[in-house]
């Protein structure tokens, strides 16, 4: 008898084994005539400036951290979601102050801004108004050309 | 089902490899259907007709597809990572299949009934992420880099909304099985948790609000988490080309496309599951049964994934700022609300 998480390793498996045997499919039928513009990097067309891989403001640290934090705290939820109907009230404040806690560190960490990511701050073109006298006058259609 | 099959061909592997496929099945067929259907919808809510030639209004048009993207040609840039570039279809893939694997699609059929369920579901579908990343450092292509980057913050950002929306139905329900899930909202239409769930009517009437809200915002993280318009930022052609996998070509791409697919279908069932009684029969025990149960789930998962094209081609795209801003300041604080009356209203 397998247990219902091996069921879950033979999904895995079973999975695997599909990509596995549609690429090998695929492998079979497919053309192979690579050329070096073939394999370039693919840049809009045109030649790949610099590597990708490099030191790279990943931006969303702080949010990552944040999000660590209350992964953290929802594992800590779920059990306690499963059971809180039979412990009662004690149990349903015990949470409340445990989320509570919580929450002073999310409204520090909204009042101090790492929620916002950058925002486009679009600057409008000043129209600047040509006056009356410096418009060129334009010559009446049908002048003959001198 | 385990039974019926097993006084066939006894217990032995081929038994549980047997169990194990019809999720496969019917994501293939899935897929046929929701490529046809959205190019078709999305051609007429924009006045084109789409797919006409091959077959009547184009059905065989999929087919058609898969024989060709067999066939292409599969580049691997000269530049890239080439071991995690191959690796990086098999984990998005796999990742998206292990979720199938606690999805139940009817009374009779789940595909391994674990009574961790929802968690192991949200758990596993993180996977994915994993394999996105991957594929946009593996390309080493500065679209794909970017859009790798944008799918991690994003995935991770509208993972809390998910998980707590879920959460308030595991306090409802009382179970982290989706079978002991379903069953609980048993009973007809105003029984499923979105309605308050089977309680007394006061109880009802004061969860209702809170349910409606958790299940909505479920529904908007979940399009988000298999980033789809109006959150598809990780692969906005007009900024980042096709993003992670501007590089893939061929059968590898259309694995990441079939992952993408299947991973929509994903969140829809449970979000049916969860909060709209899975495969139980709207109408309590008229049109009930493990049969008509795969019917119920299979037109409650149909219903949300039209619900998600249709958004698609609605709505504009959200600027990054825009998304993390919805995540982070309009969904999570709304759902902790939910969550503290919630539990305040079931202890009381």
């Amino acid at each position: 008898m397998l247990t219902e998480f091996g069921k879950v390793l033979i999904f895995l498996m079973l999975g695997v084994f599909f990509v596995a045997a549609g690429l090998i499919t695929s492998w079979l039928l497919r053309p192979r005539k690579p050329y070096p513009a073939k394999l370039a990097t693919y840049e809009c067309g045109e030649e790949p400036v610099g590597n990708a891989w490099i030191r790279f403001n990943v931006r969303f640290y702080v949010v990552a951290l944040i999000f660590l934090i209350f992964e953290v705290e929802i594992v800590f939820l779920f059990p306690w979601a499963l059971v809180y109907q039979d412990l009662g009230l004690f149990a349903f404040l015990e949470m409340a102050v445990f989320l509570a806690i919580l929450m002073v560190g999310y409204a520090y960490v909204w009042a101090k801004g790492d929620l916002d990511w950058d925002k486009p701050k679009p600057t409008l073109p000043r129209i600047v108004k040509p006056s009356v006298l410096s418009t060129p006058t334009r010559e009446p259609a049908g002048t003959p050309v001198t | 089902m385990e039974e019926l099959l097993q006084s066939f061909i006894g217990e032995s592997w081929l038994l549980y490899v047997i169990l194990a496929v019809p999720p496969l099945v019917f994501i293939l067929l899935y897929a046929l259907v929701t490529v046809w259907t959205e190019m078709k919808v999305s051609a007429h809510m924009q006045d084109r007709v789409a797919y006409m030639y091959t077959g009547p209004h184009g059905l065989f048009q999929p087919v058609a597809d898969i024989l060709k993207l067999l066939q292409k040609e599969d580049t691997i840039p000269a530049a890239a990572d080439k071991t995690l570039f191959r690796l990086a279809p098999f984990l998005v893939f796999t990742g998206t299949y292990a979720g199938f694997a606690a999805l139940p699609f009817s009374s009779a059929y789940i595909g391994s009934n674990i009574n961790l369920g929802v968690f192991y579901i949200v758990a596993v579908s993180s996977i994915v992420v994993v394999g996105l990343l991957m594929a946009g450092w593996a390309s080493n292509n500065k679209w794909s880099l970017f859009g790798a980057m944008r799918s991690a913050a994003q995935v991770i950002s509208y993972e809390i909304p998910t998980a707590l929306a879920l959460l308030i139905a595991v306090m409802i329900t009382g179970s982290l099985n989706l079978q002991e899930v379903i069953r609980f909202q048993d009973g007809g239409i105003f029984n499923w948790v979105v309605f308050g769930g089977p309680f007394p009517l006061l109880q009802k009437l004061l969860l209702l609000p809170f349910t409606f809200i958790a299940f909505l915002i479920l529904f908007v993280a979940g399009i988000a988490e298999v980033n789809r318009t109006p959150f598809d930022l990780p692969e906005a052609e007009s900024e980042l080309v096709q993003g992670y996998n501007t590089e893939y070509s061929g059968m590898k791409f259309a694995i990441f496309y079939l992952a993408e697919y299947a991973n929509m279908y994903l969140v829809s069932a449970i979000a049916a599951c969860v909060f709209l009684g899975g495969w139980s029969s709207p109408f309590g025990d008229f049109m009930s049964g493990p049969l008509w149960g795969v019917f119920w789930i299979v037109l409650k998962g149909f219903f949300f994934v039209f619900l998600q094209i249709w958004i698609r081609w609605t709505l504009p795209r959200l600027r990054v700022d825009q998304l993390m801003y919805t995540s982070w300041k309009v969904l999570t604080p709304f759902l902790f609300v939910c969550v503290f009356a919630v539990g305040l209203i079931l202890v009381l």
